[in-house]
């Protein structure tokens, strides 16, 4: 099945190609990073995660959105998903497989990662994170290359993969409340300690990790022979619509909370994002940007007419996975840390190099996911044919 | 020939093995395993006929020399500290940081503080003719030394910056 | 022979998996012997239950606190990095509002005005930081001093985001070319590491103070709060004292006599 990825066309290599060399740049600015340390990064002693982290926690929330393309086909019988769950799985995996990068150039010695399974330490939740993903990332490209080469076989899929696919329904959920507990759990921390940590990651994957999935369905309706359907782009988009309009509804939660108690251990962190302290507010802009365009696509996806007008939903599709970006990237991260245990202000805003090794790792999920999308749509054009 | 080994021609010459085969661009084919043989050998008959001689350490520090004649001894035997050196290492880290015990008694029956900078590289205070001449040959580069201060009196007096 | 591609698989994995575990087995059972040895404590270490450190801010003034700083750093071998975003500190001064951020109030008290409050790592009994490490590379000895093992740390810095007191440093790059003067028995770190106060585990192990209270005239007191008659016991019971973000239930052992 794997021959299918190495026939294609001049469009396809040239997707290939642009970004083994985005790749090859990234590669090569890690070396440095390697070499003289992470100081090349934007990060601080007060700001000590960043970028990289940031692009972590949003791609979990990614991989664990194949559960709701998996979860209504299997476990409901909504038979139109069935199409698409190989596009759901193989999603995944992309975006598990660029967490699993994004930690590690972010890590100070990553020659010692075997450490967390040489001496693993079960009251850490970053140890859990890495077990849960891990397994994750094994249980979607076992199930979605065997569900997928059974269908090109015309065959149903071995019995084996049944258990699989139902363990994968509640693992799915369960790497992203995990890594929300990665902040959630931490006393010192007054931006991050709330309950609706977990609740607010799992609506923001859910509607981010759908909504690319619409985007891909689309370029995937347009570029190739395998139509995904109508039907399951407009159900995904219903899905992305209400997880929108809930993630909104947290975050006005989350701002009540913090401003009617007044307590400036919550509140010091959501005035630093939404209103600037002290002239410190790099990331104002962008958070009202993130919200702005939250509730516009809100608006767009919930209305059927503009939903169903297929430029209008690629517009609200791309303002959720853009606004989601930045509000659980930059804007979770950076909240956190500013201001500092001792109420004084550093910003944050990450360099040039750790742009480009972001890019790199970006550029190499969607290599992968390329050449997965690629396999996937190679054995659904034959079927068809 | 013995006869188990006359049965295995047999077998073999039934299935055909020895039959003329046609080798499909057979001129690259050469000229490929022309090129394998003489990258490959070329790392053997550069060296041919020359021996790398290991070479000693030096245990002639002025330290080692100013003790008394029965008291140039290591904490452990020569040939065990050949072998297991970085072992014994690995369980002086463990044993000082993670339990908190820093006396080590061995063959010697005294007492040693376990400390790599304080304690080894006091006799042994010769980096460069003592440690770094075997790993540098052996092409080794344990990174122990990007902390444990390799040449403690130079930094004691300001002379060695790394 | 008729073979397909998965069974080949198959045999090549599983040969693979009896030649890796065979291979390993075979260095442990050709691998030198072991040597008699024993490991002991130093006998004049000093030992406690449950370390913890008074600051007595009546005895402490700018040239003190300087004075502390510099023992701390020179002696471990801290780098001086100028960069306040990337700098490494083990020990350094805080104002009361930044020191106490959760105490402050507009109109306080003359007697903290200017002063300076020592900062450092607490050694919390019930520490974050330690919940967090996934290598446990951080951890908390038995005598309560929270310790790093650097040779472990991967260096994720999950144990920075934890610290609710900012206790913690990073090595964003090679610290030796800011090491003003070295000290020759102590190690430096490395790249990519987290580092910290370590209460001088080093001296205890010696029988000697952390060096910051042997060289703070007074103004520091070091002693096992498990004993009821220690010093420190002596002063808690004697005088009113202040932690950090205590109500955060990390219980720090750094108490402040105001």
């Amino acid at each position: 099945m794997f021959e299918t990825a190495l026939r294609g066309s001049r469009r396809y290599w040239g997707l290939v190609v642009m970004l083994l060399v985005i790749i090859g740049l990234g590669f090569i600015l890690y070396l440095w990073q390697l070499k003289v340390g992470l100081k090349i990064t934007g990060m601080s002693r007060d700001v000590s995660w960043g970028f990289y982290i940031a692009q972590f926690t949003y791609l979990v929330g990614i991989a664990a959105s194949a559960v709701m393309v998996v979860l209504p086909y299997y476990l409901h019988d909504y038979k139109a998903f069935g199409r698409i769950t190989v596009l759901g799985e193989f999603l995944a995996v992309a975006a598990v497989s660029m967490c699993a990068l994004f930690i590690l150039v972010d890590l100070g010695k990553p020659v010692r990662i075997f450490n967390i399974l040489l001496h693993p330490t079960f009251n850490s939740v970053m140890f859990w994170d890495m077990a849960v993903l891990s397994v994750y990332l094994l249980l979607n490209i076992v199930i979605g290359w065997t569900v997928l080469e059974a269908e090109r076989n015309a065959a149903p899929p071995p019995k084996w993969v049944r258990p699989l696919i139902y363990l994968s329904i509640p693992w799915a959920p369960s790497i992203h409340i995990v890594t929300a507990f990665l902040y959630s759990g931490i006393p010192g921390r007054g931006f991050w300690l709330t309950a609706i940590m977990a609740p607010r990651f799992l609506s923001s994957a859910f509607a981010s990790g759908p909504a690319l999935l619409v985007l891909l369905a689309l370029i995937i309706r347009r570029f190739t022979r395998f139509d995904p359907g109508r039907e399951q782009i407009q159900t995904l988009a219903k899905i992305v619509a209400y997880c929108i309009i809930i993630n909104v509804l947290f975050f006005l939660f989350e701002v009540f909370t913090v401003f009617y108690s007044q307590i400036p251990e919550h509140m010091r962190h959501f005035e630093y994002l939404l209103f600037g302290i002290a002239g410190h507010e790099k990331l104002v802009p962008w958070m009202w940007v993130s919200f702005v365009w939250m509730v516009l696509a809100s608006v767009i996806l919930v209305i059927p007419s503009a939903r169903r007008e297929h430029s209008i939903l690629a517009a609200g599709c791309t303002f959720v996975i853009i606004a989601t970006w930045i509000d659980k990237g930059i804007g979770l991260i950076t909240g956190g840390f500013v201001p500092n245990p001792f109420d004084r202000i550093t910003e944050y805003w990450p360099t040039v190099p750790e742009a480009i090794i972001t890019l790199g790792i970006w550029a190499m999920g969607f290599f992968i996911l390329a050449i997965l999308y690629k396999i996937a749509i190679s054995v659904k054009e034959e079927v068809v044919s | 020939m013995g006869d188990e080994t006359k049965k295995v021609i047999n077998a073999l010459r039934e299935t055909g093995f020895f039959k003329p085969q046609t080798i499909y661009d057979s001129r690259k084919v050469i000229i490929g395993i022309i090129i394998l043989f003489g990258v490959v050998g070329f790392t053997f008959f550069y060296n041919m006929g020359k021996a790398s001689k290991a070479p000693e350490p030096e245990l002639t520090t002025p330290d080692i020399q100013g003790l008394p004649e029965a008291e140039r001894v290591c904490v452990e035997p020569r040939e065990y500290m050949k072998a297991n050196h970085m072992r014994l290492l690995n369980e002086w880290r463990d044993q000082v940081v993670r339990r908190g015990k820093r006396d080590y008694v061995g063959f010697t029956k005294k007492k040693y503080t376990m400390s790599l900078q304080n304690t080894c590289l006091e006799c042994h205070s010769n980096y460069d003719e003592f440690c770094s001449r075997c790993h540098q040959y052996s092409g080794i580069t344990p990174y122990c030394w990007s902390c444990h201060v390799n040449k403690p009196k130079e930094w004691a007096a300001g002379k060695f910056k790394e | 022979m008729d073979i397909n591609r998965r069974e080949f698989l198959k045999r090549v994995g599983a040969s693979a998996l009896v030649g890796l575990l065979g291979g390993w087995e075979a260095v442990e059972i050709l691998a030198p012997g072991q040597v008699e040895a024993s490991y002991l404590q130093k006998p004049n270490a000093l030992t406690a239950k449950r370390w913890a450190m008074v600051v007595d801010m009546s005895k402490m003034d700018q040239q003190t606190v300087e004075n502390c700083i510099a023992a701390c750093h020179h002696i471990h071998n801290v780098p001086d990095i100028n960069d306040p975003r990337r700098e490494i500190k083990w020990i350094w001064l805080e104002e009361f509002e930044n020191a106490f951020p959760g105490q402050y109030q507009e109109h306080v008290a003359r007697r903290f005005e200017g002063k300076p409050f020592l900062v450092l790592c607490n050694h919390c009994d019930n520490p974050p930081c330690v919940r967090v490490c996934p290598t446990k590379a951080t951890w908390k000895r038995e005598d309560g001093i929270v310790m790093m093992d650097q040779h472990r740390c991967i260096g994720c810095r999950y144990c920075m985001a934890a610290c609710p007191f900012g206790s913690r440093s990073f090595n964003w790059m090679d610290p030796r070319p800011f090491i003003k003067k070295g000290y020759p028995e102590y190690p430096t770190r490395e790249k990519g590491v987290v580092e910290k106060c370590n209460f001088c585990t080093e001296r205890l192990a010696k029988g000697l103070m952390p060096a910051c209270v042997e060289i703070s005239k007074g103004a520091l007191m070091f002693s096992d709060l498990a004993e009821p008659e220690s010093g420190v016991r002596e002063v808690l019971r004697e005088h009113y004292t202040i932690r950090r973000k205590s109500h955060l239930g990390t219980n720090p052992q750094v108490y402040y006599v105001v």
